[in-house]
This record gives C-alpha cells, structure tokens and sequence, in this order.
C-alpha cells in the first residue's frame, strides 16, 4: 500500500523580514496535496542543505525578495552537489530581474517562478516533473 | 551496501530515504524493519503534547540542545495535522528549531498524520524504530493535542511530557480529564505569563485527587522556553523517568503491553485488507447489490452470505 506524498521544502534564505509570498506558496501547494516543510526566515544555505535532506524532499522552493539570488541559490545547489544531491529539483522565487533568471538557470536552479505568478502554474510545474 | 546498513553507520540521506520507504509503506519497508528489529529498543522515547501554540516546539529545541550538550545523540518526530480533503500538510515546527538543523547529534523528520485520526501517522511508530536502531539515544515526539487525540501518544512514549500555558480560560478542565491520565511529566511553558502559579496549583491539586497509580510521582515543572529557563531542571526529570522505569521494572512490562497491541494492530490490519481484497474480488458481489437495490434482500443478510463464503471450511 504505497502512500506517495510530494514533500517540497519552502526555505527563505537571506535577510529580508518577509515571508507573505513564502506562506502563500506554502498554502497553495499544500491545498494541491503536498507536504510543506515550512521552516521560517533567515535561513543560511548550510541549513537548507541540512533540512532538505533529514526531510528527503522532492524539491526545495527558495523565496527571496532581498536581491542576493544570484548568490544564494546558487550556493544551496552547489551545498547541495557536494553531499552528492542531485535528484532535488530547486525551485526559485520572489523579486527576481528577468535578466538574472539565465544565470540561476545556468547553475542549477529548475525554473524561477517572479513575484505574482499564480500558484496553480507553479503547481503544474511541479507536477510534470514529479 | 543497503539502505540499513549505511544509514545505521550515520548516512544521513541515507536515514532520510529509509524513513521515506517506511512513511510510504513501500513493498520493501517490511524488509527493512526486520533487519533493524534486533537494533531496537536502547532509546528512550519521549512524547511531547500540549495545546497548540503551547510552545512544544520551542521546548523541545532547548531540551534537546541540552541533551545535544551532554554529548547525546537524538532525534525528534514532528508530527502535524493532514487535510482531510487535499492530503497535504504544512509542516512548521522546524521554524523553532532551527539551531538545531546544523547539530551533527540531532536529525529532525516532520510527519504529517496522513490517514490517521489520532495525533500520531500510522507509520510513526515504524519510524521510531528506525531512529532506535540507528542507535539514537533519545527521541522526541512532538504532536498536537486536542482532547482525545493526544492519548496515542501513550502508545509511542516511554515518557509523556505535557505541555501546558496560563490563559487556556475554561478550556483546561477538558484538556486536564484526558491528559491527566496520560502525563508523566507536567510542564507549565510560558511561565512568564501571568496565572502560571495558578495553573501549577491547579494541576498539584487535580494530580493529588488522582493519586499516583505507581511509584513515579508526577512533577511540574514551570519553563519559560524561548529564554532557556528551566530547561535543565526538565530534562534531569525526563532522564530521571527513564531511571525509575527500568529500576522499578515498569519499562518491562509497559512495553510488552505496547508490544502485545501492536502485533495484534499489525494482524488485524493484514486481515482486514486481505479479507476485504476478497470481498471485492467474489464475482456474485454486483448481482447482490443488484438484488438489495430490488428490495429482493438486504444488507445483513448479504453480509453473513459473504463472510461466510470467506470462511475456511
Ligand atoms: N512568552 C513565551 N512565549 C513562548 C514560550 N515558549 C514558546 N513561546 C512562543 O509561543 C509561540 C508558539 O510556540 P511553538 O513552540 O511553535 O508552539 P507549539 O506548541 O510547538 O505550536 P504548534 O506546533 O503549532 O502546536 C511562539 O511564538 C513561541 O515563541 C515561553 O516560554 N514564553
Ligand atoms: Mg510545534
């Protein structure tokens, strides 16, 4: 009796003191039947690193608002190489400059999801890939 | 090497992956518990239930980074509600813990309760185990507890520790019938707030109506754990506990009983499913639905028909 849950890990890296649009994703994704571990603000990428995996999750969904994507997320998928992860799909999302989104691609980060996209296209995501 | 063997030498992915197979009851998660059996049983399992918003989680990150300093490996089980009506679950309690994601002596998993009406998921105790034979030496258990749920957890625990805050109002009567029994260890959280006195002498004075049933008398302890006060006084009691149950023989006795339930939990499961799997599969099933639609018979009737088809002869 196999009972299969997506688990997705919502993290905020960085220093911003605001978590709405990480919440709302958390809801959403949740409301689609996912389990969300939801680990509040100000997250170093060590630690991501380290909940992503105690939770074996499917995905790790990073919201940042702050401006210091280009460094972070990055940062989480090479923590994450170096343990020998690689089969978790890492999500981007927040306040992100279109022209950024090449570079995050280009080093690891799956897709960027900018500040207003609606949750059900980033649930749809995340179902065709699973 | 398997799953077992490296997450039993510390592999951290490894122990994660294991709890995955078990959570999901894959076909191979039986397999896995047989091997880690013989592993089991040296840990001790501590159960912490409260009211929401208690402070479980913030408790539980300051008596565990106490045990953690002791030189103590543990692991904690975080379990929160399931939807009902989607499956999913949003798992929080980490955002107290978060000290502790770095603590190479501390592996923290979030459930959440799927299925299960109870405070606990079906597999919890599964996992449990896992964290026993991965040679962890004590494990946490926080879930919610709101009237009759948390009473699972006496199933899981060696030690119950409950959480209770000032301010629950007319509430605590209900809360304190059931928890009363299951308590092994009271702590009043938020003692900063005004009225802790109050609700630590009202439980002195409810826990002395009951009586002690065995040798163990019930503390209260009051904390106050987003500052770290009394933590150290808790967690001496909660290894004081453990002390008392093996000396007085309890953990003996109490575990064979837990056994015992769970074996024929486990029985009455495989059963049922196999049972019912037959049900469905017998071909008259749809003419006997046909003939209770036409009023020909009737549920009951059907019922001893079926069961009795069932029966070995
Ligand atoms: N004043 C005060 N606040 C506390 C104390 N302990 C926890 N809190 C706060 O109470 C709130 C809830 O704490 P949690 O630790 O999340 O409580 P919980 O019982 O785990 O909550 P659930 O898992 O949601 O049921 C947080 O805002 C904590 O900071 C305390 O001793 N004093
Ligand atoms: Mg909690």
């Amino acid at each position: 009796m196999v009972e299969k849950r997506i688990r997705v890990l919502v993290a905020k890296p960085g220093l911003d003191g605001h978590d709405r649009g990480a919440k709302v994703i958390a809801r959403a994704l949740r409301d689609a039947g996912m389990e969300v571990i939801y680990t509040g603000l100000r997250q170093t990428p060590e630690q991501i690193v380290a909940t992503a995996i105690q939770e074996d999750v499917d995905i790790v969904g990073l919201s940042l608002l702050s401006g210091a994507h280009n460094h972070l997320f990055p940062k989480v998928v090479e923590l994450l190489k170096e343990k020998g992860v690689e089969d978790i799909l890492i999500l981007g999302g927040g306040v992100i400059p279109e022209e950024d989104i090449p570079f995050l691609k280009e080093n690891g980060v799956a897709e960027i999801f900018t500040a207003g996209t609606p949750t059900g296209k980033v649930i749809e995501y995340i179902k065709s890939k699973l | 090497m398997d799953l077992v063997q490296r997450a039993r030498e510390g592999d951290r992915r490894a122990l994660a992956r294991l709890i995955t197979v078990v959570e999901n009851q894959e076909p191979e998660a039986v397999d896995f518990l047989q091997e880690m059996y013989p592993h089991t049983g040296k840990a001790q399992v501590i159960g912490i239930t409260g009211p929401p918003g208690s402070g479980k989680s913030t408790l539980t990150d300051k008596l565990v980074k106490e045990l953690s300093k002791r030189g103590q490996k543990i692991g904690i089980i975080a379990v929160d509600p399931t939807s009902p009506f989607t499956g999913g679950a949003i798992l929080g309690d980490r955002v107290r813990m978060s000290d502790l994601n770095l603590d190479e002596n501390v592996y923290i998993r979030s459930m959440g309760a799927r299925g299960s009406l109870g405070g606990l998921a079906e597999t919890t105790n599964d996992v449990i185990k896992i964290l026993d034979a991965c040679d962890f030496d004590y494990i946490f258990i926080e879930t919610v507890g709101v009237g009759q749920s948390e009473v699972e957890i006496i199933n899981a625990a060696d030690t119950v520790l409950v959480v209770m805050v000032p301010g629950l109002g007319d509430d605590i009567q209900a809360i304190k019938a059931g928890i009363l029994e299951i308590g092994d260890i009271f702590v009043v959280n938020k003692a900063d707030r005004e009225g802790a006195n109050k609700v630590v002498l009202e439980l002195q004075m409810m826990l002395d109506l009951k009586g002690e049933k065995s040798g163990w008398e019930t503390p209260i302890f009051m904390s106050d754990a987003t500052e770290s006060k009394g933590i150290i006084e808790i967690v001496d009691g909660i290894l004081e506990h453990f002390t008392y149950l093996k000396q007085s023989g309890e953990l003996w006795t109490t575990r064979r009983n837990k056994l015992e339930k769970e074996l024929l939990a486990i029985v009455s499961k495989k059963l049922y499913t196999q049972m019912l799997q037959r049900v469905k599969q017998e071909k008259k099933l749809n003419e006997y639905l046909d003939c209770i639609m036409r009023k020909e018979t009737n549920p009951y009737s059907v019922v001893e028909l079926l069961i009795k088809d069932l029966m070995p002869r």
